[in-house]
C-alpha cells in the first residue's frame, strides 16, 4: 500500500510493473486497467476464480513503480502477488 | 431534488443576478460587479408542482479529440472485444468520435465495425486509402442496434424461458463490406507481406514489454 513510516493508505496500492525501470517507462501504463485474480472456495458464475478491477492512477517515484486504485482495496495477502495489466 | 422554475416574486434571473425593471436606472447607476450580463424576462406562469428536470449531461460540447497516431489508413491493433488481438485498418473517424474500421474482412475476418480509440493501439503502418470508397450511408446510425420491442409475455412464455433469437445480419452489410474492401485489398496487395501482417495476431510473449515497443 501507499504508506509513510507509520501510516498506510489502503485505498492506493503500489504496483511494480515488469521490466519498467523508470517513470518514463511507466508512462505507457498510466490509465491502464488492472486485474487482481484470486481463487475462492465457492463457485460464483461457474468458476472459483474471482477478479478485482482497478486502474493505474499515477507513477510513484522515479523507478517505475506505479500507484493504482482498485474498486475495492486490495487485500494484504495480495502483496507480492501477481496482478494483470490490461492493454 | 430537480431544478424548478423560480417563484414569481423573488425577481431573480436564471443566472442568479438581480433583474432590473425598465426605468432607466441602469443607465445612470454606477457599474457594480454584481450587474448581470443579460436582462431576462420571467414567465408569469410556472407549474404548481415541482417538476424535476433532467440535467441533460449527455451532450458532447466539443468533438472528441482523436490521437494524432490514428489517421485514415493506419493499421491498428484491436486490443479487446470480439476481435481482440487482430489488426485492422482505420477507414475514418465517425461523427460520434468512434473509428470506422475494417479488417478487411477477406483478409482477417474483421468486418466494417466501430471501435473506440481507447480499445486500439495505433501502429505506424499506413495504407493508402484514397481509393477506398466508403458508402455515404455508413455512419453511426448504420451501426445502431434496433430497439427491442418489449412484448408482454403470456403465462406460457414466462415458464418457457428466454428464447434466443438468431441474430441476423442487417441487409446490405455484405454489399457495403465488399465495396469498401475492394479498394482496401488493392492497396494492401501492393505492399509485400502486408496481407500476412494483417492476418497475424498481436500477442505478447515472455520478454516482450509494450512500453519498450515501438508500435
Amino acid at each position: 500500500y501507499k504508506r509513510a513510516r507509520m501510516n498506510q493508505t489502503n485505498h492506493t496500492s503500489l504496483i511494480k510493473l515488469e521490466n519498467v525501470a523508470d517513470a518514463d517507462g511507466a508512462k505507457f501504463y498510466l490509465g491502464k486497467k488492472l486485474c487482481y485474480v484470486y481463487k475462492a472456495k465457492t463457485k460464483k458464475k461457474g468458476t472459483v476464480y474471482r477478479t478485482s478491477w482497478g486502474k493505474v492512477t499515477r507513477s510513484h517515484g522515479t523507478s517505475g513503480v506505479v500507484r493504482a486504485k482498485f474498486k475495492n482495496n486490495l487485500p494484504p495477502c495480495s502483496m507480492g502477488g501477481k496482478i494483470r495489466c490490461m492493454l | 431534488g430537480g431544478r424548478c422554475a423560480p417563484p414569481f416574486f423573488t425577481q431573480r434571473s436564471r443566472s442568479g443576478g438581480l433583474l432590473y425593471t425598465s426605468g432607466g436606472d441602469n443607465q445612470g447607476a454606477s457599474m457594480t460587479k454584481s450587474q448581470p450580463k443579460k436582462v431576462e424576462k420571467l414567465n408569469r406562469f410556472y407549474p404548481a408542482d415541482d417538476v424535476p428536470h433532467r440535467l441533460h449531461r449527455n451532450k458532447r460540447l466539443r468533438p472528441r479529440k482523436i490521437r494524432a497516431s490514428i489517421t485514415p489508413g493506419a493499421v491498428v491493433i484491436l486490443v479487446a472485444g470480439r476481435f481482440g488481438g487482430k489488426r485492422a485498418v482505420v477507414l475514418k473517424v465517425l461523427d460520434s468520435g468512434l473509428l470506422l474500421v475494417s479488417g478487411p474482412f477477406q483478409v482477417n475476418g474483421v468486418p466494417l465495425r466501430r471501435v473506440d480509440q481507447r480499445y486500439v493501439i495505433a501502429t505506424k503502418t499506413r495504407i493508402d486509402v484514397s481509393n477506398v470508397k466508403i458508402p455515404d450511408h455508413v455512419n453511426d446510425s448504420y451501426f445502431q442496434k434496433p430497439k427491442k420491442e418489449r412484448k408482454a409475455k403470456t403465462e406460457g412464455e414466462f415458464f418457457e424461458g428466454e428464447k434466443k433469437e438468431k441474430k441476423e445480419l442487417p441487409a446490405g452489410r455484405k454489399e457495403d463490406q465488399t465495396v469498401v474492401d475492394q479498394g482496401l485489398v488493392q492497396a494492401i496487395n501492393g505492399t509485400p507481406q502486408l496481407a500476412d501482417y494483417l492476418k497475424s495476431h498481436f500477442s505478447l510473449q515472455n520478454g516482450q514489454y509494450p512500453h519498450a515497443m515501438v508500435f
